[in-house]
């Protein structure tokens, strides 16, 4: 393990710079005029329009009816691939029977679902949430499914010839299996989720950063624009982490986590 | 007879939807449901007539659309396979690039649509750029991690067969690296599609997109939903080429992992 600190260390000190370094090309393009300022603010303007916006109760207003939408969206695909995932990759004639429809349905984009949640919801919450259900619930399933495939056929006959009830091969079999891939469904799902709710409140315009986004937009205020295109960034980044947080934990016992840990 | 079975398999429930769907909205008088009837009736002209078939908005909205997709794409293909072998083999840029391409990749795509726009207004290469620019993040990172997870007993066979650079990369890095980044240009493609729709819905005068919106706005209800099935119906046959496309790519990957778990 200490041999491997300055390794950490120095890829740590790497990774400030490069930050740093585009922090200050940041800065220094738009100054020295080589970029129009009014299409890209230095840095400086940013960080001022960010610190103006975080005092405002309006920001945070919204950034609650983000991660409301994105949230709900998220629960609603996650629990609906996983109990569909299992029961219709448990039983082959559902699975044979079904998969050409996934398979169909899945690449469908949902953006092109806009349209239709305006015309249902109007500006409402559940307009952004069909596109963001429509768009991880797929992540997810399509996970779950490769999940309960890989169940071990030895270990599937054992725990039918010792008649394990249903509920018990679920639990202590194709669950613990399905885990992983769960997880990576969550995972991917919850970056799309995120995408589609920023998505739908900068076109439907309901409630939330990207309806913030979309004023600043039309009122021209291109550093205030630029801070909010910064705090989606970090919004992303911190999903990113949660989720891989989130795996980390919940496969503490799985071969891929406890590698990573002796290697 | 399981030839038999397994068409049926396949195309018995689309139908059974498709025919739940025809019935439930047969009767109906709701201008948001209008009949599937009405809807399929409606597909052939709106994308279909017009004085010439230059005319139609097939060739006027539809073909523009998939011709800046696939433009955009392509060139976040380039750029990011290539920039990606590059951060992936060296590893103080890779440790210097990493966290700022970590937030770059988590910016929503959309959200650049607009800052796009301030530099390049509306026209077709704010298009194409918003599309590339948001395809390029997952192409970028799984081609680096890709690259950084192969084989170092490789890495050093290569080296002491004195592989030139560019022959490790051409035959070491990219092989190697391919199922990473065909996973990453999968879901590259379906931002790709997604970002096509929404540039256009923005601001734009073709495309489908607009089209989309422009049927919804004025409350041509069949017509909207044909451009919604449309949509679909390009979604899937996109997925359809780029599985075969990667199917060739990735033959050997397919064997290497059925050899592993000790099948065929």
């Amino acid at each position: 393990m200490s041999s491997r600190r300055p390794v950490a260390h120095r890829a740590l000190w790497l990774g400030a710079a490069g930050v740093a370094t585009l922090l200050v090309v940041l800065q220094v393009v738009p100054s020295t005029g080589l970029v129009n300022p009014d299409f890209l603010p230095p840095t400086t303007q940013i960080l001022t329009a960010l610190v103006e916006r975080v005092q405002t109760p309006e920001f945070w207003t919204a950034l609650g009816d983000t991660l409301v939408t994105w949230i709900t969206g998220l629960a609603i695909s996650v629990v609906a691939g996983v109990v569909l995932g299992v029961v219709i990759g448990m039983v082959p004639f559902l699975r044979a029977a079904t998969a050409s429809t996934i398979e169909f349905l899945r690449p469908v984009p949902s953006v092109a679902l806009i349209p239709i949640a305006v015309l249902l919801w109007g500006t409402g919450m559940q307009a952004t949430l069909l596109l963001v259900v429509y768009a991880s619930f797929w992540q997810v399933l399509v996970q779950v499914l490769a999940g309960v495939q890989d169940v071990d056929p030895v270990a599937s006959d054992t725990a039918r010839s010792y008649r394990f009830s249903v509920l018990a091969r679920v639990r202590t079999l194709v669950w613990p299996t399905a885990l992983p891939y769960v997880m990576t469904g969550l995972r991917l799902g919850a970056a799309v989720a995120l995408i589609l709710t920023v998505t739908g409140e900068m076109l439907i315009g309901t409630p939330g950063i990207g309806k913030l986004l979309a004023v600043a937009r039309e009122s021209g205020a291109v550093p205030s624009m630029y801070a909010l295109v910064v705090v989606t960034g970090l919004l992303g980044v911190a999903v990113n982490l949660l989720a891989r947080a989130l795996e980390h934990r919940a496969l503490f016992w799985h071969p891929s986590v406890r590698g990573e840990v002796v290697a | 007879m399981s030839a038999v079975r397994s068409v049926l398999y396949a195309v018995g429930l689309p139908l059974l939807l498709l025919a739940a769907w025809w019935v439930a909205t047969a009767d109906s008088e709701s201008p948001f449901n209008p009949p599937l009837s009405e809807i399929l009736a409606t597909f052939g002209p709106t994308w279909f007539s017009g004085d010439t078939f230059a005319d139609t908005r097939f060739v006027q909205d539809i073909l523009p659309s998939l011709g800046r997709l696939l433009v955009g794409y392509a060139a976040a293909l380039v750029v990011g396979i290539g920039l990606g072998v590059l951060i992936g083999a060296v590893r103080p840029l890779r440790e210097f690039a990493e966290p700022v391409l970590e937030f770059f990749r988590a910016i929503p795509p959309p959200v650049m649509v607009p800052v796009l726009m301030l530099f390049l207004g509306v026209g077709t290469s704010m298009r194409v750029f918003v599309i590339a620019t948001g395809a390029l993040w997952p192409i970028l990172l799984n081609t680096v991690e890709g690259v950084r997870g192969l084989d170092p007993v490789l890495q050093d066979t290569a080296r002491a067969f004195r592989l030139g650079r560019w022959g490790r990369v051409r035959r070491l890095m990219l092989p190697g690296a391919s199922p990473q980044i065909v996973t990453g240009a999968r879901q590259a493609l379906s931002i790709a599609i997604i970002l096509m729709v929404i540039s256009e819905m923005f601001a734009a005068r073709d495309g489908l997109g607009f089209s989309v919106v422009q049927f919804q706005r004025s409350f041509a209800i069949p017509e909207m939903w044909s451009g919604v099935i449309m949509l679909g119906l390009l979604g899937v046959l996109l997925s359809f080429v780029f599985r075969i496309a990667t199917g060739a790519v990735l033959a050997w990957y397919h064997g290497y992992l059925q050899a592993q778990r000790g099948g065929a």
